[in-house]
């Protein structure tokens, strides 16, 4: 049997040196945002009190990195241990989005200073989704890491270390599978408070089960973009017969998903808002099409042998996951008054910051690490 | 161990039910008035847009003047904002010539926190720096709480929860309807400096009746209005308006102990149309019936740690 090894190779690449210093320059930025307040550095106004940040590096930064959560759930739940070669590379990559979506979360809040007091008991409100989400999140960071460290121990580490964390280790997979359970939906009840600010298209008390299922088939769709990008520059095992397995899968979880969200819209009687041309409908259907058009692709056996269809479905489904969410949290939300807002060019530059410091580990984690099966 | 596995799906399978049907146990989450509940009964028929509530409440509450233009002769807020409570804003439709008239018309509305009976910014704020009073109702906020995350200002169906965007060291601020002149057994500074009782403190239950009142008096005719307090002796005479048939405040958003009277219809005025059940009890449904106790979470856990066990031995074997 084929082991993990690490793929070696120049870490210092164009691709890790565009990254850096695109990440230099979010730096920059974020002192600018300490030293001024969020105000001089963002356009997040009264009206729009959550921007880019929280809907992209929080809420679809941690939805990208739900590949580790949706491979445990196939090789533990549903016990295809046929999949184990593709846990690690998408534990990594959860590993990544969801660390940084902790970082995230240190820019935005306003009193970072006291952020841990949502960790107080006599603090906590029960009754609060976010609150949930912070603690479900927070715990799975962790988790994540304690579910990599035996891959760092392969390589630091001594064997009693790495055998003793391999003992207790289903413990923290079952947490890994149960926290993003709880916190992915979760993200979703998050907006239905907000009610009548968000537009009917979006708002509905299902959000919690549409952001799980979403959640679940965009996280088979990063492990399917991941291992294809990895593949076409790194001399790794070729997996694309089980990325055609799970693509099926994805194709019957969008089904699903489609079903929900078009029942639950017709039933509420709002069907015709995302047919009346203006940009919250197109938006809509934007959002729809990225996911209708690969289902019916992938739903024909042929289609999922071929690994460049199987990878542009992918990229498609994960678009769509990601416009979900951003219609959830910015497009669709209108507080009224005329309120506006774009991110700005200081929003968009940390953001970048961030995902080029998720691509620079990743690149530095593959080379050094044992995650990949080399062929 | 077939069955057991088939078990625990129809566990998850369960457990979306339950997170799909949240209506069925719908009323556990929803919260009633407050017996002795304090608020403001605001009365845009009466109100002459002098901005004196606005004076008021800045010294009450020490808040920093704002303006709008390059000219910096007078204070002139144009909304709300983190350095401004409560604000007038006007209506004003084609020529603008007659008070409270819809059409061609124009009318004055206050805008502040309205103290929800069920308010979206204390149920969602995860370190509970936003609070109802047990007794008055009252919403107020304690920065030493707060984690700067606008998660209420998100949740307010009103927009009022406001930030400090250009501060380094922010805090929310908001309406906190005088609670510290309440406590010394005065009343709210917008109510008792209006001239013309637009706007009336008092008990919740008193507000109710006098609205009440005032939806039955025959329009066209002279009236006599309490000013600054519902149960002030002091009163003035003035002549009724057609007022909308609708206390906003009563039952929107799941109720409010902040009230309007209007002649021009609230939406007109700016105020957001709600449904009759807050927005809150319903997140809160469906936070509790997954949540309660953390009994179905420990469940699946249970499950979970079994099938990864039974997954590991297999891998072995």
């Amino acid at each position: 049997m084929k082991t993990e090894q690490p793929l070696e190779g120049k870490i210092l690449t164009p691709t890790f040196l565009i990254c850096g210093l695109i990440f230099l320059i979010s730096l920059i930025f974020m002192g600018k945002r300490f030293i001024y307040g969020l105000g001089a550095v963002t356009n997040m106004n009264d009206g729009y009190p959550w921007g880019l940040w929280i809907a992209f590096d929080v809420v679809i930064g941690t939805a990208l990195g739900c590949g580790g959560y949706a491979m445990a759930l196939l090789v533990y739940v549903f016990n295809k241990g046929e999949y184990h070669s593709l846990v690690r590379p998408a534990l990594m990559t959860s590993l990544f989005g969801y660390t940084l979506a902790g970082v995230a979360v240190v820019l935005d809040v306003g009193r970072y200073w006291q952020l841990y007091n949502i960790f107080l008991p006599w603090h906590m409100n029960a009754s609060s989704v976010l609150l949930e989400v912070a603690l479900c999140v927070g715990a799975y960071v962790a988790v994540l890491w304690i579910e990599f460290s035996p891959t760092v121990l392969t390589k630091f580490g001594t064997d009693n270390a790495k055998a003793f964390m391999n003992k207790i280790m289903f413990v923290f997979i079952a947490l890994g599978i149960l926290l993003p359970t709880m916190h992915q939906s979760s993200l979703g009840t998050v907006m239905v408070i907000a009610g009548s600010k968000l537009s009917p298209l979006w708002w509905t008390r299902l959000l919690p089960v549409l952001f799980l299922i979403s959640c679940i088939f965009l996280g088979y769709a990063i492990v399917v973009v991941e291992s294809s990008l990895t593949g076409s520059r790194y001399p790794i095992h070729d997996e694309s017969k089980l990325l055609g397995k799970i693509s099926g899968i994805m194709a019957w979880l969008i089904a699903i998903y489609l079903v929900i969200r078009f029942a639950d819209l017709g039933m509420r009687g709002h069907l015709d808002l995302a047919f009346k041309g203006d940009l919250l409908g197109n938006m809509f259907l934007l959002e729809n099409l990225l996911l209708v058009v690969p289902m019916a692709v992938l739903f024909v056996p042929a289609n999922r042998k071929n690994p460049r269809v199987m990878f542009l479905c992918a990229v498609s489904i994960v678009l769509a996951a990601t416009v979900y969410r951003f219609n959830t949290y910015i497009i669709g939300f209108d507080p009224g008054n005329g309120w506006h807002y774009f991110p700005s060019a200081g929003e968009i530059f940390i953001s970048l910051g961030i995902v080029s410091l998720e691509i620079m580990a990743f690149l530095y984690f593959i080379k050094r690490l044992p995650i990949y099966r080399r062929s | 161990m077939k069955i057991k596995r088939r078990d625990f799906l129809k566990g998850l399978a369960g457990s979306a039910v339950l997170a799909m049907a949240p209506p069925a146990i719908a009323a556990s989450s929803e919260k009633n008035r407050l017996p002795d509940a304090l608020g403001i009964l605001y009365d845009s028929t009466l109100c002459v847009g002098c901005q004196a509530c606005m004076v008021a409440c800045k010294k009450a509450n020490n808040m920093p003047m704002e303006y709008s233009g390059s000219q910096r002769l007078w204070e002139n807020p144009v909304d709300l904002s983190s350095k401004t409570l409560n604000v007038i804003k006007e209506y004003e439709n084609g020529a603008a010539k007659i008070k409270d008239r819809e059409i061609d018309g124009y009318a004055f509305i206050k805008r502040q926190c309205m103290h929800c009976v069920d308010p979206a910014c204390v149920s969602a704020c995860p370190a509970t720096a936003m609070t109802k009073d047990p007794k008055t109702g009252i919403v107020s906020y304690n920065k030493d709480a707060c984690i700067g995350c606008r998660y209420c200002a998100v949740a307010c169906p009103f927009d009022i929860p406001k930030f400090e965007w250009d501060n380094p060291f922010p805090k929310i601020v908001k309406c906190q309807l005088c609670n510290h002149l309440v406590a010394k057994g005065q009343i709210a500074a917008c109510a008792s400096e209006c001239p013309t009782g637009a706007s009336i403190f008092g008990p919740v239950k008193d507000l109710l009746i006098e609205a009440e009142r005032r939806q039955t008096m025959i329009p066209g005719k002279y009236y006599e209005f309490p000013v600054a307090e519902v149960s002030s002796t002091t009163k003035q005479v003035h002549k009724v308006k057609q007022y909308i048939p609708y206390l906003y405040g009563k039952n929107d958003g799941g109720g409010t102990q902040t009230f309007m009277m209007a002649a021009v219809p609230f939406n007109k005025l700016g105020l957001p149309t709600l449904p009759d059940r807050s927005y809150a009890s319903m997140a809160e449904n469906i936070q509790h019936t997954l949540y309660k106790g953390m009994i179905l979470p420990i469940v699946v856990f249970g499950g979970l740690i079994f099938l990864v066990k039974r997954s590991e031995k297999n891998k072995k074997e």
